[in-house]
């Protein structure tokens, strides 16, 4: 039995096909300014590319912030039940999702056997996302695939929660001959803190690292330095949403 | 509608932003009430008092302030309207509820503070609400620390007599909020021009007791699943309770009240049965603010109940037995409005078990917790709300919000995943 998940997030769009639960193939591409044309796209695509037809899947699940403008989808669900199906089934044992996408992040806790029991979401504010760590690496002329490198290394303080006012702030400290290395250590703590005020209130414990972030090495060193807890990571932190949507079809 | 425009100019309104408020509101009532399935037929007097809201029901204020009557405006149940009722006068809850008025309350408060205050005061100071522009007394109490402050300013625009609150509910606070409940009584007198007798407060009290029955019994039908009517409708019905006329109100709701009963009887719900039930707990919800019902019953849930003031803590505190002395009277009100638990108290732990004997009694799969931002003392008041509901294993999620609809979309996924979490 064949099965779609798609997830329209703000920043990608990812899609995957499951066969009787396994994962047969997946795509990202970024969203652009049509979530709805994106989706579409990577649907067609997927299919051509696997060789499936349409007519023989048993459903399309779409989740993400644009997941009500999929129209061909037979069955939309929020991003946070779907992390939880997505993150469960490559880490049973673990309780706590910890997802950092474009522009939200979240946290989740579940029951062994992977329902949603608690969650938190921060999504009126781009600190604490990705989109935060985008722009810094603009203002630091980096590549954000460069800057995901840089561990270990002492980390300059940055004041400012705000993107905006971090993002002058992170100017002020170059022009000051601050090295980007500690600059972007600094940046990384300040995601990491952001995170730790969220988290009160759950149980911290076993945690899945998700998202486009979590291929962030930095990151997640700062992440794990501040919850004083190590973190997992599936091989492809970022198609978690996907994967969950088309999981959840047996539970619909 | 000229009809109206010549009441309204008499009020002193601002009509040209009365226009465009009415405007909004009328697209607002029509995507969000009116568009809804199965709605009781019942439902069609209380349509009715929306689009007349500004017009029959203040030409009904109008005639009786001819006939020498007074206007009291209130805002919070802890206010005796009993006394009010019963002299004759005219008691109003006014509204709060709308985003629109909330830039004009700005001028005169900080941004950072619960919006049903700026929205209050914005509906006076833009001069777009005919109860306000009719109201000969403002009735302010000191619940919280917003609200203290605020009716300060208000006095500046209308006369605003302020009932002081106690912070406990021991020996010492009865006596002061008895102390204040037989001055509000003088100041009626002083406003009515003659001293009321225990015969017409009696009157008042079973006025008002009869009108708060009525919406329990309302309540007691949304305990059925399919639920006989939505959240939005129910909660609307709780805010006209405010505005009408109350025998009226009662008998009309009453009559509805009939006709849910048939339509339980026969499984006749709005919502397919088993569709997720939420209990609302928090802060007031005053007119026209419908934003948590609506998000949660498009969300595919169904509010079965209100914990709120605009709710269960208006209607579930009565007066069992009339007293016929003033005194007793008195000290009945007393008892009553200080059995209402209000997290402007403290402690207030008999909110819990409040909250936690309406989601059983009402067979709820969740509980939201809707709290005004900037409301500290609801706010505060979640941490131990959650710890007792989580003891009895029932899932509560917290909400905070204002009365904009800038984060619809951001609510939508929250509590969209809860009804996710909690269905079975």
């Amino acid at each position: 039995m064949f099965v779609v998940g798609i997830d329209a997030g703000s920043t990608a769009t990812k899609a995957v096909l499951l066969e009787d639960e396994n994962l047969i193939a997946w795509s990202m591409n970024p969203t652009g300014w049509s979530p709805r044309e994106t989706a579409k796209n990577i649907f067609t695509s997927l299919l051509e590319k696997t060789g499936v037809e349409e007519g023989s899947l048993a459903a399309v699940v779409a989740t993400g912030y644009g997941r009500m403008g999929i129209s061909f989808a037979t069955k939309t669900l929020t991003e946070i039940s779907c992390h939880a199906k997505g993150a469960h089934y490559y880490f049973p044992e673990n309780e706590t999702i910890i997802d950092i996408g474009g522009q939200d992040s979240k946290i989740i806790q579940i029951s062994p056997k992977g329902s949603v029991t608690k969650f938190a979401m921060n999504d009126k504010c781009a600190a604490g996302t990705g989109r935060f760590l985008q722009v810094m690496a603009t203002a630091l002329g980096m590549d954000l695939a460069d800057m995901a490198n840089i561990t270990d290394i002492e980390p300059c303080k940055i004041n400012s929660m705000c993107t905006v006012f971090a993002e002058s702030e992170v100017i002020s400290l170059l022009a000051n001959g601050a090295a980007k290395e500690s600059i972007a250590a600094g940046l990384y703590y300040s995601v990491a803190k952001r995170i730790v005020s969220m988290s009160s209130g759950f149980r911290i414990n076993k945690i899945t690292f998700t998202g486009g972030t979590a291929k962030n090495s930095g990151l997640k060193q700062a992440l794990e330095k501040e919850l004083r807890h190590s973190l997992v990571i599936p091989q492809e932190p970022q198609i978690i949403g996907a994967l969950g949507a088309a999981l959840s079809f047996n539970s619909l | 509608m000229s009809d109206w425009r010549q009441m309204w100019t008499d009020l002193d309104m601002d009509l040209e932003k009365h226009d465009i408020l009415m405007n909004v509101l009328g697209q607002i009532y029509d995507d969000l009430f009116i568009s809804q399935h199965d709605r009781p037929e019942g439902m069609g007097y209380y349509d009715f008092v929306m689009t007349e809201l500004h017009g029959l029901r203040v030409k009904e204020l109008m005639d009786m302030k001819e006939q020498g009557k007074k206007v009291v405006g209130t805002f919070c149940v802890f206010v005796p309207e009993e006394i009010v009722v019963g002299s004759g006068n005219a008691c109003i809850g006014l509204c709060a509820g709308a985003d629109f008025t909330v830039p004009d309350g700005e001028a005169v408060l900080p941004r950072n503070i619960c919006s049903l205050i700026k929205s209050l005061m914005g509906f006076k100071l833009a001069k777009i609400c005919p109860y306000f522009q009719a109201t000969d007394l403002v009735v302010g109490e000191t619940t919280c620390d917003g609200k203290k402050k605020a009716w300060e300013i208000l006095n500046e625009y209308v006369p605003t007599y302020v009932m002081e609150l106690p912070q406990c509910k021991e020996t010492r606070d009865m006596e002061l909020w008895e102390a204040e409940i037989k001055r509000f009584k003088e100041k009626i007198d002083e406003l009515s021009g003659r001293v009321i007798t225990a015969d017409e407060i009696a009157e008042g009290i079973r006025i008002v007791n009869a009108k708060r029955d009525v919406l329990q019994r309302l309540q007691n039908l949304r305990a059925a699943d399919p639920s006989p009517i939505s959240g939005k409708d129910a909660i609307l019905i709780n805010q006209l309770s405010f505005f009408d006329d109350h025998k009226r109100f009662t008998e009309m709701t009453s009559k509805l009240c009939d006709e849910l009963e048939k339509k339980v009887a026969t499984g006749e719900g709005v919502f397919p049965k088993g569709t997720p039930r939420i209990l609302l707990a928090g802060t007031p919800m005053p007119i026209p603010f419908w934003k948590p019902h609506h998000i949660i019953e498009t969300s595919g849930a169904v509010v079965v109940g209100e914990e709120s003031c605009i709710g269960t803590r208006y209607f579930e505190s009565k007066i069992p037995e009339i007293p016929t002395t003033i005194d007793e009277q008195i000290t009945a009100l007393a008892k009553r409005s200080m059995g209402v638990n209000c997290s402007c108290f403290t402690p207030n732990t008999a909110r819990g078990e409040d909250i936690v004997r309406l989601a059983k009694d009402l067979k709820v799969d969740g509980v939201i917790y809707f709290n005004l931002m900037f409301c500290q003392p609801y706010s505060i008041e979640y941490g131990v709300i959650e710890k007792r509901l989580e003891k009895e294993g029932i899932p509560i999620i917290k909400i905070e919000s204002d009365f904009s609809d800038e984060d619809s979309g951001q609510l939508k996924t929250r509590i969209e995943a809860f009804v996710e979490m909690v269905k079975k």
